[in-house]
């Protein structure tokens, strides 16, 4: 006759290692072992935002990548999903933005401003979507340009079903944001944004 | 235009499509007068390689006139130009140290995720090879819009034979690179299987930079007859035991360098190779491997790896332990063509190198689909296909 018990000994000895997977992992949050982003980090617990970034090294100057991130009219040109953005007075920018079929406009507050080095922008109050952007400038070393690293943190609209819907639907905010930064790279390093479409403005 | 087009595996046809426009400011219009077909674009035809689309015009060695140019070209209308495979903005960190072929800026970045996804790093665009690399359409057309035309491609002098140039396109410098990449030092033996036309133009670049001995291995005669004519001794493994006689013909020590221009189509019924088929054929992104694992074990120790063949996916049964125990170098990659265009075009004009020898059909573009079907099926005699369009 088999042992009633083996079951339930067998349940008891998988909770408990879960259970132990589980502390294991919440120290290992509490006591970073290492100097990665913590946007990298495998286990991600960002109350309820998501967190992603992006960095590329571009071979130019930190004043003209900051004017591009900084003026309205530069941002147009390699933003491709934005369709308007506007600055008004008290540093109010307004973005237009069409997401899988719809509009949708964020107002964001320009929070930081640091000429060729920082610019971050904050969702006001009653925005449409909750966010803050932000993009840092450093030297990269031994000439090869400045490094760019943009990231952003949000509250997924329809929250994770929305998330997954997203990414699925090629509509993914990270995906995009990766582009852009590359279109900006493109932009900057050669004069124009490489494209094998065969019709253009010339 | 009239182009050759992808319509599905061993299914191409030439058909007409809208004539290519100047889309960016550096871009021009060349008028195609010789292109050719690329052992590469019988991947492509196998379907070997992922993200081709049924209509893509296909083809990456061409030359022709300038009958178009944008505002910041710096071609002129009826300059005669060859145009390299490789896509290349010359601004980016890559270009700037002259490894042309990892250009960041030359691919779309919507059809960077791919590779990125694949390979850790977006590949650069390159003409009529797949939306990985851009989705560019290629130059088995009458006209092909060329980006970054001030960067790639190479002026020829008036009345230079196109079929001279033609080459520089692609198979020369990558047989060049394929040799550069050997590390060739005074009284080597360089090992080179595949002696298609990039082993066989790898035959020519080893002996120009002082190989002693040069041994090509393949199974087809008329192209080993090609090898022995360039200077090469000649290994047929339908014959002859590959590893012994490498061994018996460098006194026992195994050839210094080897050269891989095979690529991820081996041929050859070694167990391993009718294993690495059935997963290639069964769709599991499986290369066939067979010629690069038998590469690695013939290679003296301490000696050198050059992988100009093409490989897309992944290779198991690998043998890592011949490469580490032996401390074997590898060098590889697409070709950096515009690293050596103006060296190779200067070796050409003086007939330092012949680049005529391996043309074994010519043919009117009409007729490309014939072309692509003998190269493939009959590769003993159809050694290189010239197309005009």
């Amino acid at each position: 006759m088999r042992s009633p018990g083996l079951p339930a000994l067998a349940g008891v000895f998988a909770v408990s290692l879960a259970a132990g997977v589980i502390v294991q992992i919440g120290a290992r949050d509490r006591h970073r072992s290492d100097d990665a982003p913590g946007r990298t980090a495998r286990r991600r617990d960002f109350g309820g935002y998501r967190v992603e970034g992006r960095t590329v090294t571009i071979n130019a100057p930190r004043s003209d990548i900051y004017e591009h991130w900084r003026r309205p009219e530069k941002l147009m040109r390699f933003l491709a999903e934005v369709t308007r953005v506007e600055e008004r007075p008290d540093g109010i920018f307004l973005w237009v933005l069409s997401a899988s079929g719809d509009k949708l406009e964020i107002e964001t507050k320009l929070v930081e401003d640091r000429p060729d080095e920082l610019l971050a922008w904050r969702s006001t109050e009653g925005a449409e979507m909750d966010l803050e952007a932000k993009v840092q400038l450093r030297d990269a070393p031994a000439g090869r340009g400045t490094e760019v690293e943009a990231h952003i943190a949000y509250r997924p609209r329809r929250g994770i079903i929305g998330q997954w819907a997203g990414t699925l639907g090629g509509t993914d905010p990270v995906k995009r944001g990766r582009q852009e930064l590359k279109r900006l790279k493109m932009l900057l390093e050669t004069g124009e944004m490489a494209t094998a479409a065969a019709r253009g403005n010339f | 235009m009239r182009a050759l087009t992808w319509q599905g595996k061993h299914d191409v046809r030439v058909e007409t499509v809208p004539d290519p426009q100047i889309v960016n400011p550096r871009d021009a219009i060349v008028e195609v007068t010789a292109t050719a077909i690329c052992g590469s674009d019988l991947h492509l035809y196998d379907a070997v390689i992922p993200g081709l689309r049924a209509g893509d015009v296909l083809g990456h060695e061409f030359m022709g006139r300038v009958v178009e140019t944008g505002p910041d070209s710096t071609l002129r209308k009826g300059d005669k130009v060859v145009v390299p495979f490789t896509i290349s903005c010359g601004a980016c960190f890559f270009c700037r140290q002259a490894q042309f072929s990892a250009c960041d800026n030359s691919n779309p970045v919507e059809s960077q995720e791919a590779s990125e996804l694949l390979y850790g790093h977006a590949m650069s665009g390159l003409f009529g090879y797949s939306h990985m690399t851009g989705g560019y359409p290629g130059g088995q057309a009458r006209y092909v819009r060329v980006p970054f035309s001030d960067v790639g491609p190479i002026i020829i002098p008036d009345g230079v034979p196109d079929e001279k140039v033609l080459f520089l396109s692609d198979i020369l410098p990558t047989g060049w690179m394929a040799a550069e990449n050997a590390q060739i030092q005074s009284g080597d033996t360089v090992a080179i299987w595949g002696c298609g036309p990039v082993g066989l133009f790898a035959v020519q670049s080893a002996l120009l930079m002082g190989a002693e001995q040069v041994i090509a291995i393949d199974h087809y005669p008329h192209r080993l007859q090609l090898a022995r004519r360039l200077g090469a001794r000649t290994i047929d493994f339908r014959h002859s035991h590959v590893l012994e006689a490498l061994l018996e013909m460098t006194g026992g020590l195994g050839p210094d360098a080897v050269i891989d221009a095979v690529g991820m189509e081996s041929h050859g019924f070694a167990p391993d190779n009718l294993l690495d088929a059935m997963k290639q054929k069964a769709g599991m992104g499986a290369d066939r491997a067979h010629a690069l694992r038998m590469a690695l074990t013939a290679v003296r120790k301490g000696g050198r790896v050059s992988i100009p063949g093409v490989y897309g996916g992944m290779a198991d049964k690998f043998p890592l332990g011949a490469l580490m125990q032996k401390g074997l170098q590898i060098r590889t990659g697409q070709t950096h063509v515009q690293k050596y265009s103006q060296d190779l075009l200067k070796r050409v004009l003086n007939d330092e190198i012949d680049t005529t020898f391996l043309i074994s059909h010519r043919l009117p573009l009409e007729d490309a689909a014939k072309g692509y079907r003998n190269f493939h099926g009959n590769q003993n005699e159809w050694t290189k296909v010239v197309l005009t369009p």
